[in-house]
């Protein structure tokens, strides 16, 4: 503990009397002491104790932000659970499974070769079941080409306007733009295997992608990109999805041979084997939580548009869903 | 050597000449075989050797709790360096021992760094610093700013507690200097992204693979800074002191270290300037701070927020870079007050300093309101919604005005270019390049680069390679367009580097994250937004080393050209651009090294080729082993251009001294 | 402005002995170097350095020159084009004796500076014998050369090597401070040479506060400082202006007058070399080419080399009437006034021209020659 008077290690007349005079005056104004706030602010609601640390895997886009902002205060605030949020890319979530440190991926696209390595393979992962949202993923255009030229959306009319889609990237062809190489994307094959006079462009992040498509209906520029729900980008722009072949099933067996769109995914959820049998309620929480894609927008919307922190827009959620997180919490 | 002599004497006047015959032969060849061996590779396809590579990162991966490498040498590295940032983080930022907040609150923090400026540099600089952090706070960004500098200076200070001493040890030994260039040159240029996943294998997820991400990247220019340092001491000094009988380490320490003293100091800047370019990127692995916040915000693409973050970090960095000036000085000039009675003075009045933060350390530990950062005033929300403000304003009236500016630029010269790059036959290009590497350098240069370019080609990778090399060597002519322009400015005019350097050091220090959505808005996912991203990075590297070899020109030449009536003009073409030619060279190569760092960042918003390969290597489990390749053939791209600049520059460095002469 | 003395000193083992023979014409064996060798070995003090068939060459294979008859012979040019190594000292011998001021001359390049470095193995040098006192310097392990330098020989540098964050009693007591001497022996010495080269009132300046001329005071006192037997310059005025130059080169005068130290002095510049120099040696391409007093060089040039470099010179100011004087003839009246044959020729002229008759030239009561206006004129109106 420091005390005013071992302030100044030789104190000079000057300096010490300085510093005194300073300590005096500032004290007095004092305040509340940090000590007084600790009780409050340490252990939120009734905390039962029992669940622990609870690691969960945070990965780089909104939805899956929003899941975990509810995940997360609800195992903080009703489990009473440490929960330890860690801001890291898919590949490096699962591989958390091995070294121990991630305990659950809440909202997991598809990933067969992780899931093959992990689960399958090394044994450190498993499933958790689904989150109930549906993934969809395809060829979309902004909504002012949709309603300009209504046959885009087939694609059999794609070859057509091609020349509308050209860009300096695309070499003369029509460009269809990608965006994150983390997600999943048969478009090089689908092009060549649909006879499209077009060339797949590499965006190469969501946030490039994202940007593309809203600069291109603010300007009003012909753009076909990749993309996917449920995003919370789609409640700015309601991009429509182009029809491509329809998916049966096993048509995307051979990847280099995919001509056909792609299927839904019925997005799920990953622990490691090692938290699904520490028996803490976290785990449950985990297996039990199931929301619909509606629901998901709805805390995405609060935390990209409104700007709310997760925190606060998990509150807003689950005030006003009790019922959907009480029966997350049944045993 | 005497054919090195003849090829330097006998040829130069051909040189012009040899290097256009190897243009004609190229081009001639480029329009008869367009298309041929051009090792193409599709985005998603593999080579066995990326296969490979990907199988030795799954049996690292399965082996990590049986290797004694791990458990004795890899985990203990990481408990300490853990440790340390954890005590580190339980000062400044996170809640430790029991308390809700950190040992030091914000008072304490703003008081000891302010304190601290002042000791080790001046009053000037302890004012600078205090407002900086106070700023930070003010922005509503103090805990993640903490964080980010907890973070920083953990990294630094194992970077310092490395690198100064391998340094030193370079300095001395030849044989280190040999072993430990490359290693570093490998370790600047090779893309973080590529050992990020593997890193968080072998460290974890956690601090300490954040710490050696950054240090990774920060501890070699301290390394080669303290070398060069050390390697500096003037010849007859040391001579001096060995002629008295000085033994090897007395010579060290009493001759070579204090002489070296100011040039490390400047190493030290160096590093922590590289280690703030890294919080972004060490976020991606769950390192806190500002670069989770940017991150976050380019999400949702709010460019506001992430320019608060960004706009904190700029600070930081400056006030780091300010304060480690003035330290460097205050070095230098330690020694020169002979009248004792000002440094008296300072002492008392840093006496009465020292108290009074240790007075706002107790409080900042006491109360809550020196602990926590009041939130009554909002500085954040105005700069974040005026800078999305600007940013929406420009996407929404310059777009078709710089959509345009690209096109022109992509078509006119990026395509054909990068089509000459990419569409000639690997052999011929490989020739060409050795022969222009040969005649520009020596036949060094000539090896190294076919070496280079060998294993480019082994990387499997050559078609995106040389769309790499095609945007890279773009970027390069603009970079040093901007600094000719904007370097002999300012070298001219004192005033002009005032009011410009600032918005250099911003720019360079602004993680590129923050202008990569607005700059995609712009110009659109492409290659062009890549190329620019790099040019606002590497510009001001090349602007400020132009600027100061301008102002280096000696003012008894500059006299003699005014005297002679040159005009301005005259004086800038004729007189101080040829003097400075060996500062344009070095110029030019650190140039083409920042923007070749800057290459994965391309990736990210439309550059394909490397820095695609590099970004999807990260994400992607399978595509890990080609992600590899990538990296390595940026690195070897960088040796190649780094080595044929080098030579040019020492060429050029030549010719100005001749005419010095 | 020249001291005499500096020249008439007793004992140099280079002493012509061959003035017996009365004549003005140069003695063929003053020319030949290695005959001056001999003689000086033979009856002189032993000398404090001595060198023999040094060699240093610069490059791979370096040590295969020395070894080879045929490379040895070898110019440095074809040398260079034959092997790639530049020899900088070639197969040098000459002795230093005790409390001679002994000059290396050369222009930049001949390898001067590179043989003083060889002296005290600051450059290793790649064949050849150096003697301190008797003992090969070059068979010396590390730790007895380092008690030589601390000790026994103390240099002076160009360009002063001074150590910049150090106070200038600091620098001067450096050399004390590494061999292990006590704080207060270290600041009494220190004080002493410091007034000895008269820089009292400087002494906790720092070194880039002097002046060019103070600062190799500087770089004096601290070779001084360890009361050294012998002192190594290398062209320690070279990097001065002309008038502090001269002060310095009065002040090395004086310092040998006081202290009496064995100093060896590399120097291009040839005025520098005769004003101090008890001998002077001339190298050309690492190789010797003349060595002796400067009367020797200045009489008895050894080749044209040496000849246009003393061309120069004014005879008057460094011949002595030794090289002058002709055998006594019949007619001559030998009533005029005596000289020693040492007495240089400027201090002789007004002798001669008052004189009547030609001054007799003596040396230990034997009448050597004589010197009359025809001589003293044909010096005077030469120079």
């Amino acid at each position: 503990m420091f005390r005013t008077t071992g302030i100044t290690p030789r104190p000079r007349a000057v300096a010490g009397l300085a510093a005194a005079g300073l300590a005096l005056s500032l004290s007095a104004c004092g305040g509340a002491k940090v000590g007084d706030t600790a009780a409050g602010a340490q252990s939120g609601g009734g905390a039962s104790g029992k669940c622990g640390t609870f690691n969960l895997a945070v990965n780089a886009w909104v939805g899956y932000e929003a899941d975990a902002a509810v995940v997360a205060y609800v195992a903080k605030h009703k489990l009473g659970c440490k929960v330890v949020p860690k801001n890291l890319d898919e590949q490096v979530s699962w591989q958390g499974f091995g070294t121990g440190e991630v305990d659950a991926i809440l909202e997991n696209w598809g990933h067969d070769d992780l899931a093959k390595k992990y689960i399958t393979e090394q044994k450190v992962a498993q499933d958790a079941g689904p989150t109930g949202n549906i993934g969809v993923i395809g060829w979309y255009v902004p909504p002012f080409l949709a309603k300009q030229h209504p046959d885009i959306l087939d694609w059999h009319n794609l070859n057509k306007y091609a020349n509308l889609f050209a860009t300096s990237e695309s070499g003369g062809k029509g460009q269809v733009l990608d965006g994150d190489p983390g997600f999943v994307t048969n478009d090089a094959a689908l092009v060549k295997n649909l006879g499209l006079d077009y060339k797949v462009v590499y965006a190469g992040s969501e946030a490039a992608l994202i940007t593309s498509f809203r600069q291109a209906e603010q300007s009003k520029k012909p753009m076909i990109g990749y993309f996917y729900s449920p995003q919370w980008f789609l409640a700015e722009v309601p991009l429509v999805k182009v029809n491509l072949p329809k998916y049966t099933k096993n048509c995307d067996a051979v990847p280099a041979k995919v001509a056909c769109d792609y299927p839904e995914y019925n997005l799920n959820k990953v622990v490691s084997t090692k938290f699904a049998q520490s028996g803490s309620p976290a785990y449950q929480l985990v297996k039990n939580f199931k929301w619909t894609n509606e629901d998901q927008n709805v805390v995405a919307r609060s935390i990209a548009q409104d700007k709310l922190s997760d925190e606060a827009a998990a509150k807003k959620w689950v005030d006003a869903n009790p019922d959907k997180v009480n029966a997350w919490l049944a045993d | 050597m005497t054919s090195i002599a003849l090829v330097r004497t006998g040829i130069r006047p051909f040189r012009g000449a040899i290097v256009t015959a190897l243009l004609l032969v190229w081009l001639v060849g480029f329009t008869v075989l367009h298309g041929q061996d051009t090792l193409a590779l599709g985005a998603a396809d593999t080579t066995p050797l990326h296969g490979r590579l990907n199988d030795l990162n799954d049996a690292v991966g399965a082996n990590r709790n049986s290797n004694p490498l791990f458990l004795y040498f890899f985990n203990e590295i990481r408990l300490v360096v853990d440790q340390l940032t954890t005590f580190i983080s339980s000062l400044v930022s996170q809640p430790a021992f029991g308390r809700p907040v950190p040992l030091i609150g914000w008072l304490g923090v703003v008081a000891l760094v302010g304190f601290g400026s002042w000791a080790l540099g001046n009053l000037k600089v302890g004012l600078l610093a205090a407002a900086g952090f106070t700023f930070m706070g003010l922005q509503g960004l103090w805990q993640q700013s903490m964080d980010t500098f907890a973070l920083t200076l953990s990294a630094v200070l194992v970077a310092l507690l490395v690198g100064i001493p391998l340094g030193i040890w370079a300095g001395v030994s030849d044989r280190v200097n040999r072993i430990v260039t490359p290693v570093l040159d490998f370790m600047q240029t090779m893309p973080t992204f590529v050992y990020l996943a593997p890193l968080t294998l072998v460290f974890l997820i956690g601090p300490a693979s954040a710490v050696i991400a950054t240090l990774i990247y920060a501890a070699p220019p301290v390394i080669r800074i303290a070398a060069h340092g050390i390697r500096q001491s003037p010849k007859e000094t040391l001579e001096a002191a060995q002629s008295l009988g000085a033994t090897r380490s007395q010579t060290l320490r009493q001759v070579m270290l204090p002489l070296a003293k100011r040039t490390i100091v400047i190493g030290v800047n160096q590093t922590i300037m590289a280690a703030l370019s890294m919080v972004t990127i060490a976020a991606l692995i769950d390192a806190p701070g500002l670069g989770r916040v940017v991150l976050r915000s380019l999400q949702s693409l709010d460019v506001g927020t992430a320019f608060n973050a960004g706009l904190s970090i700029v600070i930081m960095a400056i006030v780091f870079d300010r304060v480690t000036t003035a330290a460097s000085v205050r070095v230098e000039r330690a020694r020169r007050t002979t009248s004792r009675i000002p440094a008296r003075v300072r002492k008392v009045a840093l006496l009465v300093g020292g108290a009074v933060t240790a007075v706002c350390l107790y409080l900042s530990y006491t109360f809550v309101w020196a602990a926590e950062f009041p939130t009554d005033f909002d500085v954040g929300s105005p700069i974040s919604r005026a800078a999305s403000a600007v940013t929406d304003w420009a996407q929404l009236h310059l777009s078709a005005l710089t959509s345009d500016f690209k096109e022109l630029v992509t078509n006119s010269l990026l395509n054909p270019f990068q089509s000459l790059l990419t569409d000639s036959p690997w052999w011929l290009l490989f020739a060409v390049l050795v022969g222009i590497a040969a005649v520009a350098g020596s036949v060094r240069t000539a090896v190294t680069t076919a070496l280079c370019l060998a294993l480019i080609v082994g990387t499997g990778l050559w078609f995106d390679a040389m769309t790499t090399l095609a945007a890279t060597l773009v970027a390069t002519v603009a970079v040093m367009a901007l600094g000719l322009v904007l370097g002999v400015w300012m070298g001219r005019s004192v005033r002009v580097d005032r009011v410009i350097r600032p918005v250099l050091d911003a720019a360079q220090t602004m993680p590129s994250f923050v202008y990569l959505v607005p700059f995609v808005a712009l110009f659109a996912a492409s290659r062009f937004t890549g190329i620019a991203a790099a040019v606002v990075y590497a510009a001001p590297v090349a602007i400020k080393i132009i600027a100061d070899g301008i102002a280096a020109v000696s003012p008894t030449t500059m006299e003699a050209a005014t005297a002679a009536g040159s005009s301005s003009w005259q004086v800038i073409t004729k007189v101080q651009l040829p003097m400075s030619l060996g500062t344009l060279a070095l110029a030019m190569n650190q140039g083409l090294i920042y923007v070749l760092s800057m290459v994965v960042v391309g990736g990210l918003v439309g550059g394909g080729a490397l820095g695609y390969d590099v970004v999807a290597g990260f994400r992607q489990n399978a595509l890990f082993g080609k992600g590899l390749a990538a990296g390595l053939a940026i690195v070897l791209l960088g040796i190649m251009l780094d080595r044929i600049t080098q030579s040019v520059a020492s060429r050029a460095q030549a010719t100005t001294d001749h005419v010095r002469h | 402005m020249t001291i005499p003395s500096q020249f008439t000193e007793p004992a140099q083992s280079s002493e012509p002995s061959a003035g017996e023979t009365m004549t003005t014409a140069i003695p063929e064996e003053l020319v030949q170097s290695p005959s001056l060798e001999a003689k000086a070995t033979a009856g002189a003090p032993a000398p404090v350095i001595s060198v023999q068939n040094l060699w240093k060459v610069f490059g791979a294979n370096a040590d295969g020159v020395p070894r080879s008859e045929e490379l040895r012979a070898l110019p440095r040019k074809e040398l260079k084009q034959r092997t790639g190594c530049v020899a900088a000292v070639c197969d040098l011998s000459f002795d230093v004796a005790p409390g001679e001021v002994f000059v290396v001359m050369g222009l930049s390049g001949s390898g001067k500076s590179t043989l003083v470095r060889c002296l005290t193995r600051l450059i290793e040098p790649t064949a050849g014998r150096v003697l301190f006192k008797g003992d090969d310097i070059l068979q010396a392990n590390e730790r007895s050369l380092r008690e030589l330098r601390r000790h026994n020989i103390a240099m002076v540098f160009q360009h002063f090597g001074l150590l910049p964050h150090r106070r200038v009693a600091d620098n001067v007591s450096y050399g004390l401070e590494i061999r292990g001497a006590g704080k207060k022996e270290r600041s009494q010495r220190a004080a002493e040479v410091i007034d000895l080269v008269g820089l009292s009132g400087y002494e906790s300046s720092f070194p880039d506060q002097l002046s060019g001329g103070m600062q190799q005071r500087v770089g004096l006192a601290r070779a001084l400082a360890g009361d050294p037997e012998v002192l190594l310059f290398d062209e320690p005025f070279s990097a001065l202006d002309p008038l502090i130059r001269r002060d310095m080169q009065n002040e090395v005068i004086r310092l040998h007058h006081e202290v009496g130290k064995t100093m060896v002095f590399i120097t291009h510049d040839l005025s520098e070399a005769l004003k101090l120099g008890d001998r002077i040696l001339i190298m050309r391409d690492g190789r010797l080419v003349q060595v002796g007093t400067g009367a020797e060089l200045v009489g008895a040039p050894a080749d044209d080399y040496v000849r246009d470099f003393v061309r120069e010179v004014p005879r008057s100011h460094v011949l002595t009437l030794r090289w002058i004087m002709r055998p006594v003839q019949p007619d001559d009246q030998l009533d005029g006034p005596e000289f020693g044959p040492e007495v240089v020729v400027r201090e002789a002229v007004r002798a001669v021209l008052e004189s009547e008759r030609p001054i007799k030239v003596v040396e230990d009561g034997r009448l050597l020659g004589v010197v009359g206006n025809a001589e003293i004129l044909a010096v005077v109106a030469e120079s």
